[in-house]
């Protein structure tokens, strides 16, 4: 996983970064790559290779960190080039479309674009575009090949610390996801202020990066994360998930990340 | 209170159980699940109705029998029911434009039917998430409007005195399987199997 530094406090990428070096969605580089994938160029794509383009990529579209079949049997190749291709590209353009229009707004990393736009509640239009955006990079992030299972070391620690044994957290996240109504995610969150981790469940685009928590793994409950291969079984799908994606890996790197902004542990004052 | 506002297919489908509590069972479509296309596909409108308004009937039936417990909770599932119960009055060969009185309120209203069609479909695709669009009739402004609700907020929630006359259901999996994740082009196609004959009734009821 990528851990770049950056100089807010709590990104766990910095994609200012990626605005300078990354390549645009419509330059030829990535088309070239989506087309390698079977991907079905869109109109835009040949056109804009063409014709000197006059939009600017403000944030680019990360890849999955694996081949797009590699989720399978679970989540299949075809839903993941919908949802990534489809829904998640569709929100980095859309943001870019948007902030072409209002540049008072670029030039931040995407934790604080997401910050900002939130507006303490009163969110603008370019949040939740810039929200999803964040959360399906971190989604994809948050789950491997091969995945499920427990976690070990300090992360397993914490979890038993704060939910008394890891089944009755997998128990609880697979509760909160079940009972979320309408769109939204559920994310497991280590709280700044409450020094533990705790389970959440936000509608739509909302993230925990918007009350200053720091997430360490998520989950896609919009329909379009799973309808595909699961039609309405949301239980199968949570289950999938918490059994054979979720990257504990991921969520550990998070975690101790996080730790350099929140201390976890007593300070170990040695005594005389 | 809500249980009044039941439509007749809900009040067709209502039994009484032994405590005299109601439950509800799902009412049939008038239609084959295949009617609708190829606007909807048939896998879409059997999953739709069998499972998802199915769960939700379900649902209501268990906060029903809780209903001393938990008022609240028996009403928001009642207008799901009622929603859908309306949005499945789509129609096989439908989308016929409407005629008579409630064509002419359309025509003063938003200028045409493409008008209208063109502004309900922006505001489905704007539409953040999970929710519907309306046309609903302002009782007391004696007028047409569009409205969005989120979820399954009922659409009283955006007005006391509007009545719905068209909705369109726009949580994805309305739409998913056919049209993925292109919204606007499943709203484009609806239009082609909307209910327009019912719209009228209700229409025609509250304005006679």
């Amino acid at each position: 996983m990528n851990l770049l530094s950056c100089s807010s406090n709590n990104c766990v990428s910095s994609y200012s970064l990626l605005a300078s070096t990354d390549l645009s969605l419509k330059s030829p580089k990535t088309s070239i790559e989506l087309s390698q994938l079977g991907w079905k160029q869109r109109k835009g794509f040949e056109s804009n290779r063409s014709r000197k383009s006059s939009i600017v990529g403000y944030y680019g579209l990360k890849r999955p960190p694996y081949k797009l079949d590699a989720l399978e049997p679970y989540i299949s190749q075809r839903m993941i080039e919908v949802h990534w291709g489809g829904h998640h590209n569709g929100y980095v353009e859309a943001l870019n479309k948007q902030l072409e229009k209002n540049d008072v707004l670029y030039g931040c990393t995407l934790d604080e674009l997401i910050k900002v736009t939130y507006n303490n509640g009163n969110p603008l239009p370019e949040f939740s575009n810039a929200a999803e955006v964040w959360n399906h990079d971190f989604f994809w992030e948050s789950m491997e090949p091969g995945g499920g299972g427990m976690p070990t070391l300090g992360l397993l620690q914490q979890i038993e610390k704060d939910f008394a044994s890891f089944a009755n957290f997998k128990e609880k996240f697979a509760r909160a996801a079940l009972t979320l109504f309408g769109s939204g995610w559920v994310w497991l969150v280590l709280k700044r202020e409450k020094r533990c981790l705790a389970i959440l469940k936000t509608s739509n685009a909302i993230n925990p990066l918007v009350w200053n928590d720091i997430p360490i793994t998520g989950l896609d409950l919009w329909e379009h994360a799973y309808y595909l291969d699961y039609k309405n079984d949301k239980a199968k799908y949570v289950n999938t998930f918490m059994n054979h994606l979720v990257s504990w890996n991921a969520a550990a790197a998070r975690l101790v990340r996080a730790q350099a902004f929140v201390n976890l542990g007593e300070p170990k004052i040695p005594v005389a | 209170m809500a249980l009044r506002s039941l439509t007749r297919h809900t009040l067709r489908n209502a039994t009484l159980g032994f405590r005299g509590l109601q439950t509800f069972s799902l009412p049939d479509l008038p239609y084959d699940y295949g009617a609708l296309e190829p606007a909807i596909s048939g896998e879409i409108m059997q999953l739709h109705h069998q499972k998802h308004h199915q769960t939700y009937i379900t649902n209501y039936n268990k906060a029903l029998e809780q209903l001393d417990a938990a008022v609240s909770k028996g009403d928001a599932s009642t207008v799901v029911k009622l929603q859908s119960a309306i949005k499945f009055n789509g129609e096989e060969g439908g989308g016929e434009p409407p005629k008579g009185s409630l064509g002419s309120a359309i025509d003063s209203n938003f200028g045409s039917l493409e008008a209208l069609i063109q502004k309900i479909n922006a505001e489905g695709a704007a539409l953040q998430g999970s929710g519907w669009v309306w046309l609903a009739a302002d009782k007391e402004l004696k007028r047409l409007v569009i409205e969005t609700t989120l979820n399954q907020d009922p659409l009283v929630t955006k007005g006391p005195s509007l009545v719905p006359l068209l909705g369109i259901d726009v949580w994805e999996h309305a739409y998913y399987l056919q049209y993925k994740n292109v919204r606007p082009d499943y709203l484009k196609n609806i239009w082609k199997v909307i209910n327009w004959k019912y719209a009228s009734e209700v229409y025609d009821k509250e304005f006679p």
